[in-house]
């Protein structure tokens, strides 16, 4: 249910916006997103884009992740 | 000998990641004597769990059990018999998701009620169901709005377009944050971590949760969908357990903002207001539904036609759902399962949905 699909803005008009998934292209709307740009990537929830996703947001989020396992209190030389 | 992770030129799916997840998580494990459970409440985590066998990498003193993350498994039967006496009436083209179809009322299903001549469209959006109702004027077009707070803003938004006269909404939301509470409060129950929804929090950030692990000392962690989004937000909850620390974290930055859409917000707050919701198979929880403001009554389909339906609340015979959702059993666990229960025939709810911990169990089960 709450499934959501990454997708490419393609051209807004108003609350729609066409977007491109992985080829696919489809209408959808944009209203949650007032500031959304052309170009900018989306995850679509049932043919809304309910929220931003940076282009370079998966590094960050290994960024994040990176921090996290770093901190644990497994030391470096601990591993299996 | 160890494989040295090259974090530069890292994909949020290697497999090398999980690898190295897996292993600290085992290592932390044996230094925490007591058994933990951690629940997730998303029927989407549960198909990430189940398809990739997570539960089967990881260590015998840590369980993830399946919680009530699956809107129509919580729908209660009420509200699928209002959307049937609305079908059968024959100005009304009633829209639903397609998961709905196939749930067991207290009469019919809706897919067994269109094979009689209803007017039951599955549609994929709410707009779509906007659409037909400017498409059919002489018809009323009620749109069966289940969900989480995920998918509450799409309708937030449309009411506040002024759709057409002729649609209508069964308003059956669910609010996820006040589950917590009922589920960290039932007997016999101890969960130690929560793996929070991901695109509920897109919508409603991870701020409102924060009273929860104060409160019961059980850290939660905001999760994504993907394989090792999994791993480290279970890594992260048994890290602040071991660590003895209860805050709710965020492993999903890259979608989801400790404050949530605001926009999205702002639409929820201008559509509804909060009010008490049953849940099938739990009971009633407060706070936890959505109803429309008095604005928007007009789209309220069951003011507008004034339904009335008076049924039992209850499970089927036998069904084991209500414990299946609260993890209290695994779906392997409830006698029906996978004889008498069965995707195709399914008898409660969770084998319903794609996103029931049932069906999605019976689709990964070792064979």
């Amino acid at each position: 249910m709450c499934l959501a699909i990454p997708g490419k803005i393609l051209s807004l008009e108003e609350h729609f916006a066409m977007a491109d998934f992985a080829g696919t292209q489809k209408k959808i709307v944009v209203a949650l997103l007032p500031k959304i740009q052309i170009g900018e990537y989306v995850i679509v929830h049932a043919g809304y884009a309910i929220e931003k996703i940076s282009h370079e947001a998966a590094q960050d989020s290994l960024t994040a992740w990176k921090e996290m396992i770093s901190e644990g209190l497994v030391a470096k030389e601990d591993y299996v | 000998m160890r494989m040295e992770i090259n974090w530069d030129h890292l994909s949020v799916e290697d497999l090398s990641l999980s690898k190295e997840i897996i292993a600290k998580i085992h290592k932390i494990m044996l230094k925490i004597p007591n058994p933990i459970a951690i629940m997730h409440v998303c029927g989407t985590h549960e198909y990430t769990i189940a398809k990739n066998g997570i539960r089967s990498l990881l260590p015998k003193n840590l369980r993830v059990i399946s919680g009530p993350g699956c809107p129509v498994c919580v729908c209660p039967a009420t509200d699928i018999d209002i959307a049937v006496e609305l079908a059968k009436r024959e100005d009304v083209i009633l829209t639903t998701f397609g998961d709905m179809m196939r749930v067991p009322s207290t009469t019919y299903s809706l897919l067994e009620l269109k094979a009689r001549g209803a007017q039951i469209e599955v549609v994929y959006s709410p707009h779509d169901a906007i659409e037909l109702a400017k498409n059919n004027p002489d018809k009323e077009v009620v749109f069966f709005a289940i969900g989480f707070e995920t998918t509450a803003p799409l309708i937030a938004f449309e009411l506040t377009m002024n759709p057409p006269s002729n649609f209508s909404i069964i308003c059956a939301y669910k609010l996820v944050p006040p589950a917590m509470d009922v589920l960290l409060k039932i007997p016999h129950l101890e969960i130690n971590g929560f793996i929070l929804p991901g695109h509920v929090c897109a919508i409603i950030g991870a701020k409102p949760f924060e009273e929860y692990p104060k409160r019961y000392k059980s850290p939660m962690v905001v999760s994504g969908f993907e394989v090792n989004d999994m791993l480290i937000s279970i890594y992260q909850i048994i890290l602040q357990l071991y660590n003895k620390t209860a805050t709710v974290g965020n492993s999903y930055t890259r979608v989801v903002q400790y404050e949530g859409n605001l926009q999205a917000q702002s639409y929820l707050e201008k559509a509804f207001e909060v009010t008490d919701s049953f849940w099938r198979g739990i009971g009633e929880i407060p706070n936890s539904g959505y109803q429309l403001r008095e604005k928007y009554h007009k789209y309220d389909a069951v003011k507008k036609f004034d339904v009335h339906v008076d049924s039992d609340p209850k499970m089927p015979l036998g069904c084991s759902c209500s414990d299946v959702l609260i993890g209290k059993i695994t779906p392997d666990k409830c006698a029906l399962f996978g004889k008498t229960c069965t995707p195709q025939h399914p008898i409660g709810p969770c084998m319903v949905s794609h996103e029931g911990a049932c069906k999605v169990n019976y689709m990964f089960r070792d064979i």
